[in-house]
């Protein structure tokens, strides 16, 4: 099992959503990174990512890794936010049917998974349709 | 730079392979590539493995497996760029033969993937995603190349019997290779009503989980022509990187990096794609060889479900793409797979391709990727 800082040192993007926004070009990386991969600027100011967007593309997934067997199937999308960001999540409170390109999601802070017994509980954002 | 040579290639049936080893597997088909060539001492070698440390408890497995190999105290290093680690072991090998560093290196990949169970497996392939941001949501790699697939659809109008067609082909073609995992053909019916992994995929749109290895022997074209062997040259070598996060792309239906290695390739190789008359690209799940099929310029954007579909890319189509039965049907040791390739082209080129042989081939191409798209390594291969 991991120690809790990985979990821990995340904690400002999975439940705040924290990402910083290129000086120059005015690119928004999430996470913040120290060099822009658009300028290759470093300097950067701190923002928030929106917390509204659209489906961009999803999937269900009926095979799941060990953490997430008991939540299978799931749906996961990449939603576009209105800041042009995109963020891979789940889509939760849904019907798999209801799911298209493009429809309107928010972003709601949820339990992702946990590590099992003793160990974290992870939380983070996930997506709901408006 | 000099010229340099393919002397040697060797592989045993791939499958799950219980009762074999890593370091056995790996022995056994390195000694074929090394009997092919006719020399049983090497200068030097490289080993491609994705995850050696998660799928058998092993890492430190360059000098595990030369140790093996016979061939202490020879320089030996493990490549890893996830599934495209076979394709930079060649790479590498290329650059220090055509550097006149060394005279014979070995190259290879090997993955021991039936160690662990399937949810392990699973675990470790998907360590090829961006594992704060991806993997901590539940998405697996069939997940990623689904979310590939449907902006594909989405974007292009690619049907699903389109996605279908790439694994009718590549296990049609596979059942001629007496090597592949599955040698089998199946039907667009049968993958329409395989279960369903990641929607739209469904199992028989993926690869299989396989114990493997494949190696190939390099030297200068000029020696090689002092041992008398059929030449086969490596003309054309690239390499490239993309984000490993798809929604860090801007456009997740085109692979960025196949294109950049693809056009490095072309470049040095002094060819365009309509030079190219086979072709052994990753097929991991249905939907990648369509979306490689655009970036390495063969058709156009958007065009790739298309190609299958009116057969050009079948075994008697203008560009036979797939010919040893892909990863699909051959299977898919992740860090052998890019070493495969070069198998089959030379198999090819040199004419010892049996039932899947292709006529008066000449030039072949061979693309390996890792993640979803994030590396990717281009060869172009000359029968001299």
């Amino acid at each position: 099992m991991t120690t809790p800082s990985r979990y821990w040192r995340e904690i400002p993007q999975r439940y705040r959503l924290e990402a910083n926004k290129c000086k120059k070009c005015g690119y928004i990386s999430f996470p913040p990174r120290l060099i822009c991969p658009q300028c290759q600027n470093r300097k950067f100011e701190e923002t928030k990512l929106a917390e509204k967007g659209k489906i961009f593309t999803f999937t269900v997934i009926r095979v799941p890794p060990h953490q997430f067997v008991d939540q299978a199937p799931y749906a996961v999308g990449i939603v576009e936010l209105d800041d042009g960001v995109k963020l891979t999540g789940q889509i939760v409170d849904c019907d798999f049917e209801d799911l298209k390109i493009g429809k309107r999601v928010k972003i709601e802070f949820r339990k992702v998974f946990d590590e099992g017994e003793a160990g974290i509980l992870c939380y983070g954002y996930k997506f709901v349709p408006e | 730079m000099r010229d340099v040579a393919v002397i040697g290639v060797g592989m045993t049936k791939w499958g799950e392979l219980w009762e074999k080893s890593l370091r056995t597997i790996f022995v056994e088909t390195a000694l074929l590539a090394l009997d092919d060539a006719g020399v049983d001492k090497i200068d030097s070698m490289y080993v491609g493995s994705m995850s050696s440390g998660l799928f058998v408890g092993q890492e430190h497995i360059a000098s595990l497996l030369a140790d093996y190999l016979g061939q202490v105290p020879v320089p030996s290093a493990r490549i890893e760029t996830a599934c495209a680690s076979g394709g930079l072991a060649l790479r590498l090998g290329f650059m220090e033969v055509a550097s006149g560093m060394s005279d014979v290196v070995l190259v290879s990949g090997i993955e021991k993937m039936t160690d662990v169970n399937g949810y392990e497996a699973t675990y470790a392939l998907g360590t090829a995603a961006d594992q704060e941001y991806e993997g901590y949501h539940g998405i697996t790699f069939p997940g990623l190349y689904a979310l590939i697939a449907r902006a594909h659809m989405e974007k292009y109008g690619t049907r699903r019997e389109q996605l279908a067609l790439v694994a009718v082909k590549n296990h049609s073609n596979g059942s001629k290779n007496p090597l592949a995992q599955f040698q089998f053909e199946i039907t667009v019916d049968s993958v329409l009503n395989s279960v369903k992994v990641a929607d739209p995929l469904r199992i028989l749109d993926c690869s299989p989980i396989t114990d493997g290895a494949a190696a190939a022997v390099l030297c200068p074209v000029e020696m090689a022509r002092k041992m008398n062997k059929p030449i086969v040259k490596i003309i054309g070598s690239g390499h490239a990187t993309d984000a490993i996060s798809l929604s860090s792309r801007n456009d997740i239906t085109w692979l960025e990096a196949t294109y950049q290695a693809g056009k490095q390739a072309y470049a040095m190789a002094d060819k365009k794609p309509e030079d190219i008359d086979i072709l052994e690209v990753h097929d991991c799940f249905t939907i990648a060889e369509i979306c490689v099929l655009e970036a390495l310029g063969i058709v156009e954007k958007g065009k790739g479900g298309e190609a299958v579909e009116d057969e050009i890319t079948y075994l008697d189509g203008k560009i036979p793409v797939n010919t040893s039965g892909g990863l699909k049907a051959k299977g898919h040791p992740v860090g052998a797979t890019g070493v495969a390739q070069v198998m089959e082209i030379v198999k090819q080129l040199r004419g010892e391709a049996d039932k899947r042989q292709i006529k008066d081939c000449r030039i072949g191409m061979a693309q390996n990727m890792g993640g979803s798209g994030g590396s990717a390594v281009v060869h172009i291969f000359e029968r001299e």
